[in-house]
């Protein structure tokens, strides 16, 4: 198996990419990707602990949709993050399959009137808050649909997008 | 980049040539093949599936610092027209909406700072809430933050951020109209809580800068700078709300294409049309983000003129200009001889007015807006002065940086950011960071050279260089 997280080149900004045995495992990876561009992740200290939850059948905006997620709890918390848990109830998305169907909203954004169905998402994330002690790398802004791919080769599961620095 | 599929309109404008049975708008590219060459494939791909969206208007144009972005390329200008069914896309804008620079003047010189340089610079460095995890003095409630996305840079100035005339020089006199706070999600509003007055990371900064020539003398004594004169850069945009409006919407976007059936060359182009309920939504929140930065700059316009006051005293920072460069806005410009109000995509493209355009102030009318260039920690920056319209043809826009030579990624392995730190205070450039991974990433080498960037502009007739500056300190986030 290739490392559980790497990067890969883009321009202005940074390609990160998560693997795993399993969808889940690699989303909590790419989590781990973007997070250690801020900090040495190793050094974070699970002292607080966030919940996050979202809907999203669309199996490549669910990977967007959770790294968002996490870097705006982040952020509102004054946080940083270093270890991810991560776990889906639903019928399993399809890769692929990404424009055939319905419209979904993100369950934690705020309703824009558009009905919310498919997959469920639940995780936690844990950190601490920042201090002096810790390295500081660079802000992530946020997760990018540019490069955004999730696929399975050989019973390994690849997560993958550009985020914006 | 593979110039063989452009064609040479002139040395500093290239087109796309049209393959048989291909549709879309036109595709200009302004700039020298040099730089085209230097540039990444995907600049091209990317500029070519912005043609194709629905109701552009004209061509769909790249500047001389494009770069490979999200959906659109940076350094990326479209323009659309609402009543032809033209869209509004997140990716159009970036995540960091209404990024730009304050550029200020001061009363002093190289050889009265160069003394307390090296205060000046670690004041600054304490006063100014820079890189990630830094959190500002101010801590505003739900309702005030909702004042600030109304009120912009004129929130911040009547809680004694700054002084009136900053106003005047600042686009739109500070604050946007159309923002609608209720189109922000409350993530947003939250992750916003710690982070009015901060700089932020990445290419983000606080410059002391001189002026090293002038270029054109007429629109320097306009802008009231000359040479040897000390200025200060402030380079940042709307901080974690505006991150989140970015990434909330590019969701949304996505999906309301799919609903609308627009068919997008790419998904990354996520958008709607801009009289959609998303796009109107998005029109909201955007503006509300782009007052988020206006307000931002100027609370840090504000430290630091109480940095430099303290170190200086009788020390005056003027504002010369504040310009935004990652933003959506509704501009009227003559199309085939007829006004069109058209909402303008400059994704790292700098608004660039003209001589007599109503929106300048009194002072620079006769001259045109300034444009600034930032350039590297360790190279230059320039200003320039946009042009007339029969010059400028891109929707009055111009460069807004040098744009990145390579990736962050070969940055970090090519440079150790202490020994880069080192490197720069021999040359005379003070560098304060609490990130040394971030000052590889933004090694001066990993830029393209600004020079040639700022030329190209001006013969390309987008704006006409005014003055070269040069670094002396800088805050890196």
């Amino acid at each position: 198996m290739n490392e559980p997280i790497a990067y890969f080149e883009h321009d202005a900004d940074m390609g990160i990419v998560g693997r795993g045995k399993c969808i889940e495992e690699a989303f909590e990876q790419a989590a781990t990707a973007v997070f250690a561009m801020m900090t040495d992740v190793a050094h974070v200290r699970p002292q607080a602990s966030v919940a996050i939850e979202f809907e999203e059948a669309d199996v490549e905006l669910a990977l967007v949709t959770w790294l968002n997620l996490l870097l705006g709890q982040a952020r509102s918390r004054a946080l940083i993050f270093g270890r991810f848990q991560l776990r889906r109830d639903g019928a399993p998305p399809k890769v692929g399959d990404r424009r055939s169907g319905p419209p979904e909203e993100v369950g934690t954004f705020p309703s824009r009137g558009i009905e919310t169905s498919g997959a469920h998402w639940s995780g936690t994330a844990a950190g601490e808050p920042w201090h002096a002690g810790l390295e500081r790398g660079v802000e992530v802004k946020g997760a990018t649909l540019t490069g955004l791919a999730v696929s399975e080769r050989d019973g390994i599961w690849e997560a993958r997008c550009v985020v914006d620095v | 980049m593979d110039l063989g599929r452009l064609t040479e309109i002139n040395p500093w404008c290239y087109a796309l040539t049209l393959l048989p049975g291909e549709a879309r708008a036109p595709v200009r590219l302004y700039a020298d093949a040099q730089l085209l060459r230097g540039m990444d494939a995907k600049v091209l791909e990317q500029i070519a599936n912005v043609a194709r969206l629905p109701g552009l208007v004209g061509a769909a144009m790249t500047m001389p610092d494009a770069h490979w972005g999200y959906g659109f390329p940076i350094g990326g200008v479209a323009a659309f027209d609402a009543e032809a069914g033209g869209i509004i896309s997140a990716g159009g804008v970036g995540f960091d909406i209404s990024c730009g620079i304050r550029c200020l003047r001061t009363n002093l010189d190289l050889p009265t700072i160069a003394p307390r340089l090296q205060r000046l610079a670690d004041l600054l460095f304490r006063a100014i809430p820079a890189g990630v995890g830094g959190e500002g003095q101010i801590k505003l409630s739900p309702g005030e933050l909702d004042a600030v996305m109304r009120g912009g840079a004129q929130w911040a100035l009547r809680h004694g951020y700054g002084v009136a005339a900053d106003l005047e020089y600042i686009e739109e006199r500070g604050c946007v109209a159309g923002a609608a706070p209720a189109e922000v999600s409350d993530l947003a509003k939250r992750r916003q809580r710690g982070e009015m007055g901060t700089l932020g990371s990445g290419n983000h900064y606080l410059e002391i800068q001189v002026v090293e020539r002038i270029f054109d003398a007429a629109a320097a004594e306009a802008y009231g700078i000359a040479e040897g004169q000390v200025l200060v850069a402030i380079h940042c945009g709307s901080r974690g709300l505006g991150h989140q409006v970015g990434t909330d919407y590019l969701v949304t976007l996505a999906k309301a294409a799919g609903r609308l059936g627009i068919r997008l060359p790419e998904r990354e182009l996520a958008c709607a049309p801009i009289k959609s309920p998303e796009g109107r939504q998005y029109l909201g929140a955007m503006n509300a983000a782009i007052n988020i930065a206006l307000a931002n700059r100027q609370i840090l316009t504000h430290l630091a003129r109480a940095a430099f006051a303290e170190v200086l005293p009788g020390a005056a920072l003027e504002t010369l200009y504040d310009v935004s460069h990652n933003t959506c806005k509704a501009e009227t410009h003559v199309v085939d001889g007829k006004p069109r109000l058209l909402h303008v995509h400059r994704k790292g493209a700098t608004r660039a007015f003209g001589p007599g355009h109503a929106a300048l102030p009194e002072r620079y009318r006769g001259v045109g807006q300034p444009v600034i260039i930032g350039g590297s920690m360790g190279t230059g920056s320039w200003i320039l002065a946009g042009n007339p319209q029969e010059q400028n043809s891109a929707f009055a826009s111009a460069s807004h940086g040098a744009g990145r030579a390579m990736s962050r990624h070969q940055a970090l392995r090519r440079w150790n950011g202490r020994e880069l730190i080192h490197e720069l205070a021999a040359n005379g450039i003070l560098i304060r960071t609490r990130s040394m991974r971030g000052a590889a990433e933004e090694a001066p080498g990993a830029y393209k050279d600004v020079d040639l960037v700022a030329e190209a502009t001006e013969q390309a007739g987008l704006a006409r260089r005014v003055a070269l500056l040069r670094p002396k300190a800088c805050v890196k986030g």
